[in-house]
């Protein structure tokens, strides 16, 4: 480690990796730090993704595909299955992926285009001079240090802190996460072409349950609550449920849980010298929870302004406010549908999901998207749901 | 105060995302409560396993 850097990363996630990797390839001094001894590990996500909307990231590889599945399957209350599918060969077919392989071969192409990375190295404060940040502090293998940097991107998740150091109000509501229990299971018989999502306030209130595939008869099976609708049955306690249900003769290989930002981004994402990216910026898309690709897309965005401002010499909320107009054009708008959408679909009762779910259950889904469904959805029904009409 | 079950605890940092008051720190595979807690109990709700518990003294 040396004293000093262009842009100091903090967190190996996705985001991270990808934005050290971007400011490394424009030829800044980059330092990527992660505090747990291991990159990717422990997974704490479902790991679905879109095939198209990774590869500008990184090409793909076997090695991190656990399978690959032609499309997905809501389930409403009363069993009725809407199918979004495509050809196996269409542009939205899905990865369902492995983390940990995946999330070190991020942080391999960061490293490998110039980008320092750090393990079991944590940052526990900012350093900030005259209202700039200028650096962290931190520790690695239990010995404190600082580092300075002209940029800090802080890529730290769902636990950030550096967003709270420098004074953006980053605390998300009860009813702004998800909080999320999962088992890796193996030998359950289920379609291992789709992701299936289960909706309903008894499976899973103000959330949804899911069976992934994962290759080789295995699945990650997965429930996800939003925070204000637990009481003392925790999302373990309703994972437990719907596996007795829908697949007790699985073997359970592993266990993981997770808290999922479903606010809509954060309102202040940069300040002198600071940009926040991914889960930590709250990224995250509200109805689906997933995060992969908004972390990547906003790391990227977030290493080619820090080039631009150091270039400039000038790292101050006016230079850097470039990362907020590029991340809000290439992402804002489906976030806003996505958080309107789960105002309204958290609150509905199991009868009304049932009736929406009717309504479109012979519907041929041209592209598997959230916003295509959502869109279809507020197309069939514009009496009774014109809460949802910001969707359209 | 609030009592964590490192037993229980999956690591996952919801805790740290949802707590007001900056109190909770993931640090590695631990989590730690500084004196700055409330004890509002915000984090006892979100936790996904039931790891954390408010104990009352006395």
């Amino acid at each position: 480690m040396k004293d000093e850097y262009d842009v100091l990363v903090v967190g190996a996630g996705p985001g991270g990796s990808i934005a050290a990797k971007t400011a490394a390839e424009h030829g800044l001094d980059v330092l990527l730090i992660e505090k747990r001894a291991e990159i990717g590990n422990p997974v704490r996500c479902a790991e679905g993704v879109g095939k198209e909307s990774i590869k500008p990231f990184i090409e793909s590889d076997p090695s991190w595909i656990s399978a690959e599945v032609k499309g997905a399957r809501i389930y409403s209350p009363d069993g009725t299955a809407i199918e979004m599918s495509e050809d196996i060969a269409g542009p939205e077919v899905g990865y369902v992926l492995e983390r940990k392989i995946f999330d070190r071969a991020l942080t391999l192409q960061a490293a490998r285009t110039g980008a320092e990375v750090m393990v079991k190295t944590r940052a526990t404060g900012l350093i900030i001079e005259n209202g700039f940040v200028r650096g962290i502090r931190g520790e690695h293998f239990g010995d404190d240090f600082t580092v300075r940097a002209n940029i800090v991107i802080g890529a730290d998740g769902v636990e950030s802190k550096v967003g709270r150091w420098a004074g953006i109000n980053t605390t998300l509501k009860l009813s702004d996460i998800e909080t999320c229990a999962e088992f890796l299971m193996a030998d359950i018989d289920f379609d291992q072409d789709y992701c299936d999502f289960y909706v309903g306030n008894e499976i899973a209130p103000g959330g949804y349950a899911w069976i992934f595939p994962k290759g080789k008869h295995e699945a990650n099976v997965g429930v996800g609550v939003l925070g204000s609708r637990v009481g003392s049955t925790k999302a373990i306690h309703f994972l437990k449920k719907f596996v007795d249900k829908s697949c007790s003769d699985g073997h359970i290989l592993e266990i993981i849980v997770g808290g999922v930002p479903v606010s809509g981004p954060l309102e202040r994402t940069i300040t002198n010298g600071l940009m926040l990216v991914g889960d930590a910026a709250r990224m995250t898309d509200p109805i689906t929870g997933g995060g992969i690709v908004n972390a990547m897309i906003t790391g990227q965005i977030a290493g080619e302004v820090a080039a631009k401002a150091i270039s400039k010499g000038d790292t101050s909320t006016k230079m850097l406010s470039e990362y907020e107009t590029r991340w809000k054009s290439a992402i804002e708008d489906s976030l806003d549908k996505s958080l309107h959408a789960k105002e309204v679909l958290t609150k509905m009762p199991d009868g009304q999901l049932d009736m929406l779910a009717h309504s479109i259950k012979d519907v041929n889904f041209g592209e598997l998207t959230a916003t295509s469904l959502l869109t279809e959805i507020t197309r069939r029904n514009p009496k009774m749901l014109w809460e949802l009409r910001h969707l359209l | 105060m609030i009592v964590i079950n490192r037993h229980k605890c999956g690591h996952c940092g919801a805790c740290v995302g949802v707590c007001p008051e900056n109190a909770i720190d993931l640090v590695d595979a631990w989590v730690e409560i500084s004196d700055k807690c409330i004890e509002c109990g915000i984090c006892v709700k979100v936790c996904p396993v039931g790891a954390l518990e408010i104990q009352h003294e006395g």
